[in-house]
Formats: C-alpha cells, structure tokens, sequence
C-alpha cells in the first residue's frame, strides 16, 4: 500500500497538538492552515488552562469534582463520556505542556502557580503571565517545528480548505484547498481528516475573537453533509473592551485574581471612579451571589451586566453600555507579576492606566460551546475508549473534528480555562484512534482513481471563476457581513425573545441572498483577498441560520441560552410549608423540562435549509440537577430535588443509560 | 457590542506603497479617509477598501494586508507605519496624526519579500527557529510525569524571551539583516523552489529573534541537554558574528525583549563553546 496520510485543517492548539502526536505515532500528516500556524487564534488566550492538581487535592478536590463542575458548569447538556475522560487526562496534560516548554508561572518552592477561575471553589488554573494561550501555542508549534523538520510533517499555510472530498459512499478520502497567494486550487487525497478549525465568532460580526475565525471550514464540512450540534449555544464573555474593530477579551483572570465588578448606585455618576465612595458603589455580583461573588460562572455575569444596564439603567456611560471592573485595590507589583499582558492590552488601547483607575467593559460574544457533531465510544467506567476511530468522528467516515469547531465538551455554558484543555486534550486523544483507523484501511487515498480528485477541484474551480467573474453587482460583501453582525448580536445573544429570533431569521435569509449577488472589487488571480473573504461570508449563513433556528425552537433556558419567557421562577412564599410545597412544583416542572428538552440540538442541511433533531444525552455519571445560582428558595429546591434523586436510586439502581453513541446520530 | 458612530467632518491622507506580486514595480497610492473615534490603522486599511478609490478619484482595487489577532499577539500585521515598523492593530490613529498632522503612511516591511502590497513573505523567521532548533527535546508525548521543579526567578527570565511572535519589527530594524528574495521559475516544482528558499536563508543572518530563542531554550532545564546543537548553529555563518551590535533591535521589538542580553549571552557561550570545541573536550 502507498503511504498513507492524514490531512489536519488548522493549526490552533487543536490541531497542532493532533499533528504533533499523530506524527509520532508515525502517520505522516499535512497541515492546512490559513495563517501560519504560529499566529492562530489560540495566541489570544490569557488566563490558564485547568486541572486537578496537588495542591487543590489536599483541599478536596478530585478529577471527579473537575468533571462534575464541567457538567454543572455546562447545565448537563455535555455527553458526560468525554468529559469524563478529559478531566482524568488534564493533570497529565499540564505536565506534558510543563515538559515542553510551556513557561507557567511557578510558586516560590518551583511548583506550578494556579489561580482560580469562574464556576469552581478551587484554583485548578495554571497559567503563563497573561498569555497562557500563547505560550501553549508556541509550545505546540515548536515540536511541530521538530516533526517538520524530520519530515514527519508538511505545512501548508496560507492555504483555505474548501471543502472535504466525498467517494460516491460518502466516505471522507481527502480535502480540496486554495493557496491565498497563487489562488491555485489543490486536492490533497487523505486517509483522514481531521478539522480543528476553530471557533465562527465572525458571523456576529465583532466578537473576541481573531480575524480568522469566520466558522468557514466547519461550515464547509456542515454543507457537505456533516452533521452540526448545539449551534445556539454560543458564550458571551461578561467583561470586553468595546473597540471599533474589535471587543477585546479582559480576561477572567483579572475577577480571579481578585478584580471587583461595580457601578455607581447613583446612575451615570458624574465623578471620576475613584471619587466614589465604597458605600455608593454597587458591586452587584457580590451582593447577589454572596458565595461566589466576581466569580460566578460566565452566563451569570453576562446576564446580571446586561440586566444592570439595560433594565437597571445603572450603565456607567449615558450612551455607551459599561461598567466599572476594578483591580485598583490590588498592589502594583503584584499585578505586574500576575496580569501584565492584559493590563497591557488595556492600556495599548484605551490609553489608560488600569492599575489607578476602574477599567470599563462591557459583554462580548466570545466562544461558541456548539460545532461539528462528534461521536466516540464509551468505557465500561463511563468514560472514552482510547484508541477507538470513533473517538471525535463525525456522521462523516474518515472526517474528524477536535478543539473549538468540535461541539463534544462544554454543553450549554463553557467554564474558562477549559476550552484550552478540551482542544489539546481532544487533539492529542484523537491520534491514537486515527492511527488504528489507518491500519484497518486496505487501500491508501493516493490510490484511488484520479478522477474522484479532480473532479472535487473542478468544482471548487468553477465556484471561484463564477465569483470572480461577477463584476457590477449591486452588493458589498463587507457590508453584508456588518448587517449580519448586526443582526445576531441583537437577537442571538445574552437575552433571547421568539419574536426577534423569528425576524432575525428572515432577516439572515435575506442576506444570504443579498450575499449571492457581491461582485468583487478585485478579479485578480493574485492574493485576492477580497474574493477569499467573500467566500467565507456566504459559508457563515448556513451556520448562522442554525444558530437562530436552534435558539428560536428550543423554548427553555440553559447555560448560555436564555430566554426570559421560559425562565424557571424564584420562590414566593415567605413560610416554610409554603416554600415547600412550592418547591415540589418547581421541581416538577423542572423534571418536565428535563424530559423535554435535555437533549443536544442535531443539526442537518436540507436543501440549504437547517433541519433539527434532538439526541439523547449520555448523562450516566452524573444525574441532572438544578443549576440554582442566585435563585431564591434555592436551598429548598435543593432539598426536594435531593430527596427525589435519592428515592429513584434507591428504586432502581442500573438506570438504562445509552451505550456508545458514535455514529448514531 | 455597543459603539459610539460620530463621525466628525476631519479628514486625513493615508498614502500605501502597492506592489501588484513578487519582484514587480511598485507605487504610492494615496486616499482620504474620513477621521472617526477610536481608529486604528486596520479600522483605516478597512475603510480604504470600502472607498476603492484614490483621492484623485481613480478606482483601486483593495490594499492587500495581514492581520488576525487585532491585540498586538500574532504578529500579523506588522509594517513600516510614518517611517517605524510595528503592528498596525496597536498603531492608534490620533497618536499618529499627533506626531505627524494629517497624513499617515504605510509601506511593507523592507527586509522581507513582498507578496502583494502590505503582504510579506515571513517564512525566513520560521526556518531561522528550525536552524537553532528552537524546541525542547522531549523523548515524546506519553506520560512521564511533570517537568522539572522551576524557581519563580527563572520563570521571570525566560517568560520575556518566550513571548517572540515573530513579528519581524527587530529584523526589519537591524542593519545587519539583509534581504533575502528568491522568485520563483516557471516550471519550478514546490519542494524544488522550498528547498533553494532554504539554501538561501541558511546562509544568511539568523537575526536577534532567532537567537534570543537559541538562548531560551539553552536556559531550559531539557533543553540545556542539546545546548551544544544550538550552540553550532550560532556559531556558523550567519551566527551571532554577524550581529554588528547596533542595538536597533531591542528598541523596536514591541515584546520588550531583551534581544541584547540574549545576544550577549549567546555571544559568550559561543566563546566558551569553541574553546571548549578547540581542546576536544
Ligand atoms: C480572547 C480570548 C481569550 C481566551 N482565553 C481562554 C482561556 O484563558 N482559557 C481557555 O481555556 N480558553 C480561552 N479561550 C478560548 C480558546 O482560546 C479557544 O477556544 C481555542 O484557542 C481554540 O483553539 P482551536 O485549536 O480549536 O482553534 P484556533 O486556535 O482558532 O485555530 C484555528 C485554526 O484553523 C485554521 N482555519 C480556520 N479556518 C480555516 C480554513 N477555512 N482553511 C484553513 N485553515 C483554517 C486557522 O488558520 C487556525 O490555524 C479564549 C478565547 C478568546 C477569543
Ligand atoms: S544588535 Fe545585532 S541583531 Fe540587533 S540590530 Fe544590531 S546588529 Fe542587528
Ligand atoms: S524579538 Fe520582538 S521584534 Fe523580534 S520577532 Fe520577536 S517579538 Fe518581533
Ligand atoms: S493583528 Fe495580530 S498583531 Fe496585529
């Protein structure tokens, strides 16, 4: 057989951390990517990356508890399998990063420091100055670097994937890719591929995220027939800067280490903030959530910013949406030492001093939880099997995907620090399975008929003369992307109403059609920029258009999604028998949901249009309780909840759960 | 999520030398763009690819540029901005225009081979890591426990060296580092043309990045085990003899880093190394 090659579309911590393993494995590999991998998104994360570690062990805590955080964290819509699995993995994830290199900050005696981070009472992040996700990164590309130079591995950068190839089974046998520089368009024959594309934070037009992140690859895999999960789950960060260009992150690190969230109780005081005396300021999220403070899980700090501004009227600015996060109670020294680079970050582009005076941030869309279907194959302990090819497979033989375009980890509400591990962990997981997928193979992809490849190329081939040979339309692809911004982050965001969903979503339709009549600027066959772009915008609506439709159909709030007509209700009674009989109902309800809607959002593409189904959810180790931050009544409705839990088990101790469910979907 | 829209009536020149690919002619085009709140210069390249015109109103097609991060961490962006190299995306406008009243100009980077435009070809930078094998040996990816014990001092040195995003700002800055442009020949296949693209580089100028990277990873508590390798490579040509220590480097690199002390160091282990290589120890 001829040598056999895995293709791996980009080259965050993903897919580098999958290229650097399968190499060693000895799979020979391609990676495509549109920017050098060096400068891949990745770089732009600040705070840490988690696990159980040594010292939070001594206080309790166990890769158990990392699991169950990351479950609760994500409202129980996460396949409990590979979470599971990944919390076991972390503690030994971080010591591979520490061998190779990654410089996390130390403790006096030389051990790893960790900080803590929202949705857990541990300090389970470690970190590298405020650029953790750089230094990963870097780490990363260096023993890439190594496998390429011993041959093992080939870039491709400054390459757009277009599109997987399809064999007449619809088995994956390759990829199709465009060079940004001589735009020439190449098939690439594989025996697997593996996406890790990142996240779509382009199709809100401005978010946190890089330039790249257009969701066009994953897109491009969805309209070839691979199935989409949980699209309507997308995070917004509590605490950007709003920028012109971008609304760049202030990481979470700065509440962790300490930053309070507050404004003015008078609204729109005119004082500077440090003229505001502690008894007028109102830090809301410590006041609200006694127990967890600045450090309440993202969907809540979002939620509760949003809510002051918008419903309170308490915005630090009149015409701009703000509020204060505030580190200048903290030493200079120990913030240099500690959040630097962010610091940095705000000062380079606000222009002020954030160690002397209140930052102003504001919520930013950030991360999106949902993203190509996976499977995988679950352990008898009720974790992943390793070294199965159904491990990160999508409904696609042959077509994997890992990190952020992958919708496997993080339910309905990311926890930070997780996705940095979710992408390495997912990226080094996935080889071991890709390696015996190969070795089940008869045949190598090189040798297939030409034909199948070439007529992938001529396809895409056509697709790019007809939009360059589109002059003189009417419409402006830069435009039509600010409108379809404009439109998602107004109506798919912190807070969601039917109505608006309904009209986002003829609205986007309408833009998709605008969009298929762009004529280019520029019909040059040289670094056309102009035309690369204008591809991945038409690839944002099928993804868009998910998002809306899975956010309108699913009528109940969870995670990140929330829609306040179907918000579950604090309780009302003040006397004890009251509270409790009303907690029975709640609870009730609750279980009616559970039922109803504990289900993961299975996307398919019908003629363009999204097409919904419901999955069943592995929930196997961990029963779904209610996520009950901040509720009033939560600790009866915790009780009851309890007691039911208890009683079920006791009646039926083996409850049914869904075996593996790789490829079922 | 929300932004202020004002626009005030200011206008301002941006002129961009523009090269059409590899090895062609280039030109200055100048535009005027309407002055807003908050711009950068990506926010100015942006608007000028909405205008598609210069200012004596002839069509023009877009100005290709790199950009991804937009918080000064990747590296893309980066070009010759009213004379300085540095990253676009933290080149404020209102700064610019302080310094220099009513114009800004943007041109490609000199010591690197331009694509399109602002566009360059940074590939250089990559191979000089590959050179002075910039990673840390590790015997492969499987489980072996944690790396070794680290105290905060040493962190606090390397963490500086290891934020490099090869950005090209020290190279572009150092009289020493001279361009290297190989074009292609019809007919040339990809490895053929990659492989003489190398050849070229590897006798040329490392640059301080690369070096400082050589120095970081000798520092490494496993990467110390191949020092000696490093060390080869500085020593060759195109090694830290070549640095003429005009100290333009470290003053333009936006990290910070201290590419002169690396420089130093590695200039002294260097010495220490051929002695040692010298008495065939
Ligand atoms: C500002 C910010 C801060 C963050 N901080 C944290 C944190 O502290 N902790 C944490 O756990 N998480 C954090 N996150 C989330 C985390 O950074 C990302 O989820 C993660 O880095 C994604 O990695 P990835 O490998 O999946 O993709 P990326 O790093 O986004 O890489 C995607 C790759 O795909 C390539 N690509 C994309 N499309 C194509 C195409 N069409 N053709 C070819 N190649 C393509 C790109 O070139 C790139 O190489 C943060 C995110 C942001 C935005
Ligand atoms: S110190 Fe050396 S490397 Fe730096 S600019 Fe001068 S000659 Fe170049
Ligand atoms: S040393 Fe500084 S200037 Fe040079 S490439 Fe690295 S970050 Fe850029
Ligand atoms: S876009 Fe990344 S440094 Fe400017």
């Amino acid at each position: 057989m001829a040598q056999q090659k895995v293709v791996v579309v980009g080259g965050g911590l993903a897919g580098l951390s999958a290229s650097m393993k399968l190499a060693e494995l000895g799979v020979a590999v391609d990676m495509i990517s549109l920017v050098p991998v060096k400068r891949s998104h990745s770089v732009c994360a600040q705070g840490g990356i988690n696990s159980c570690n040594d010292q939070t062990r001594q206080l309790g805590d166990s890769e158990w508890k990392h699991f169950d955080d990351t479950i609760y964290g994500g409202d129980f819509l996460n396949h409990q399998p590979p979470v599971k699995e990944m919390a076991y993995w972390a503690p030994r994830v971080i010591d591979l990063m520490d061998r190779v290199g990654v410089t996390f900050n130390r403790t006096q005696e030389g051990f790893l420091d960790r900080r803590r981070f929202g949705g857990t009472l541990y300090k389970r992040t470690a970190f590298s100055g405020a650029t953790t996700g750089q230094q990963l990164l870097y780490a990363l590309d260096e023993q890439v670097r190594r496998r390429e130079a011993e041959g093992a591995i080939r870039k491709f950068e400054a390459w757009d994937f277009l599109g997987p190839i399809l064999d007449d089974e619809g088995v994956c046998r390759g990829v199709v890719a465009q060079s940004l520089l001589t735009m020439e368009i190449r098939s690439f024959p594989a025996d697997a591929v593996v996406v890790a594309s990142g996240g779509p934070g382009l199709i809100y037009g401005r978010s946190t995220m890089s330039m790249v992140c257009t969701g066009s690859a994953a897109s491009r895999c969805f309209q070839a027939g691979a199935k989409y999960g949980n699209p309507e789950f997308i995070q917004v960060h509590p605490t950007a800067i709003p920028g012109a260009d971008k609304l760049r992150l202030m990481s979470e690190s700065a509440r962790g280490e300490g930053g309070r969230v507050w404004v003015p109780r008078t609204p729109q005081d005119t004082r500077a903030p440090q003229d505001i005396p502690d008894s007028e300021r109102y830090y809301f999220l410590e006041e609200r959530y006694p127990e967890y403070g600045n450090l309440v899980p993202r969907d809540i700090a979002t939620r509760e910013i949003f809510d002051i501004c918008v419903n309170e009227g308490l915005s630090v600015e009149n015409d701009r949406m703000c509020v204060y996060l505030d580190l200048t109670h903290i030493p200079r020294e120990e913030l240099d030492r500690k959040l630097s680079g962010i610091l940095e970050i705000y000062e380079k582009f606000q222009g002020v001093d954030p160690r002397d005076t209140p930052m102003k941030i504001f919520p930013a869309v950030h991360y999106s939880m949902g993203g190509l279907w996976a499977g995988y194959e679950r352990s008898a302990d009720g974790g992943l099997v390793s070294g199965s090819p159904d491990n990160q497979l999508t409904n696609i033989p042959n077509l994997y995907a890992i990190g952020e375009c992958d919708y496997q980890y993080h339910g309905a509400n990311r926890l930070g620090a997780n996705s940095l591990l979710s992408c390495i962990f997912s990226g080094l997981f996935v080889a071991p399975g890709i390696r015996n997928l190969l070795s089940s193979h008869k045949q190598a992809a090189s040798e297939l008929p030409s034909s199948l490849f070439e007529g992938a190329v001529k396809q895409h081939q056509e697709r790019h003369d007809l939009l360059l040979g589109r002059t003189g339309g009417s419409e402006n692809p830069y435009l039509i992307h600010q409108e379809l911004g404009n439109v998602m982050t107004r109506a798919a965001t912190v807070v969601r109403r039917n109505d608006q969903l309904a009209e986002a979503y003829q609205q986007v339709s309408d833009l998709e059609a605008r969009a298929q009549k762009c004529s280019l600027s520029d019909t040059g066959n040289w670094t056309n920029q102009n035309v690369v772009f204008t591809k991945a915008l038409i690839d944002m609506f099928p993804i868009a258009k998910s998002i809306v439709k899975g956010a309108l159909q699913r009528d109940e709030c969870r995670g990140a999604h929330f829609k306040p007509d179907f918000a579950m209700p604090s309780l009302k009674s003040t006397d004890d028998a009251g509270r409790r009989e009303e907690a029975e109902g709640w609870c009730d309800r609750f279980a009616a949901n559970t039922d109803k809607w504990l289900k993961s959002t299975v996307v398919s593409l019908k003629d363009n249009e999204p097409d919904i189904t419901y999955e069943d959810i592995d929930t196997s180790s961990i029963p779904p309780r209610p996520r009950l931050y901040g509720l009033v009544g939560a600790e009866v409705i915790d009780e009851v909840w309890t007691e039911r839990l208890r009683q079920k088990q006791a009646t039926q101790p083996e409850a049914a759960q869904p075996e593996a469910v790789a490829g079922s979907a | 999520m929300i932004s202020s829209q004002h626009t005030s009536a200011k206008q301002f020149q941006v002129r961009v030398l523009r090269q059409d690919g590899p090895g062609q002619e280039n030109r200055w085009e100048v535009y005027k763009i309407d002055h807003e709140p908050d711009m950068n210069v990506i926010s100015v390249l942006q608007r000028v690819a909405a205008k598609g015109q210069t200012i004596d109103g002839r069509a023009s097609s877009p100005v290709a540029w790199d950009c991804s991060c937009l918080e000064e961490v990747c590296g893309s962006c980066t070009m010759v901005i009213n004379g300085r190299v540095r990253q676009a995306c933290s080149a404020l406008v209102d700064r610019l225009l302080e310094d220099k009243p009513g114009e800004i100009e943007l041109r490609p980077m000199t010591k690197f081979p331009v694509v399109r435009d602002l566009c360059v070809d940074r590939s250089r930078k990559f191979r000089a890591l590959q050179r002075v094998k910039a990673w840390v040996p590790v015997d492969g990816y499987n489980d072996m426990g944690a790396g070794q014990k680290q105290s905060m001092g040493e962190q606090e040195e390397s963490y500086p060296l290891a934020q490099c995003m090869s950005c090209g700002c020290c190279v572009e800055a150092c009289p020493q580092y001279q361009k290297v442009e190989v074009i292609r020949e019809a007919g040339e296949s990809d490895e053929a043309f990659e492989a003489r693209k190398n050849e070229a580089y590897d006798n040329s100028f490392l640059g301080p990045a690369a070096i400082s990277q050589a120095v970081l990873f000798n520092r490494n508590p496993t990467g110390k085990m191949n020092a000696d390798e490093r060390l080869e490579a500085l020593k060759g040509p195109g090694g830290v003899h070549a640095c003429g220590n005009a100290q333009n480097c470290v003053s333009v690199c936006p990290k910070g880093i201290p590419l002169t002390t690396s420089i130093a160091r590695a200039g002294r282990a260097v010495t220490v190394y051929s002695i040692k290589k010298w008495f065939g120890s």
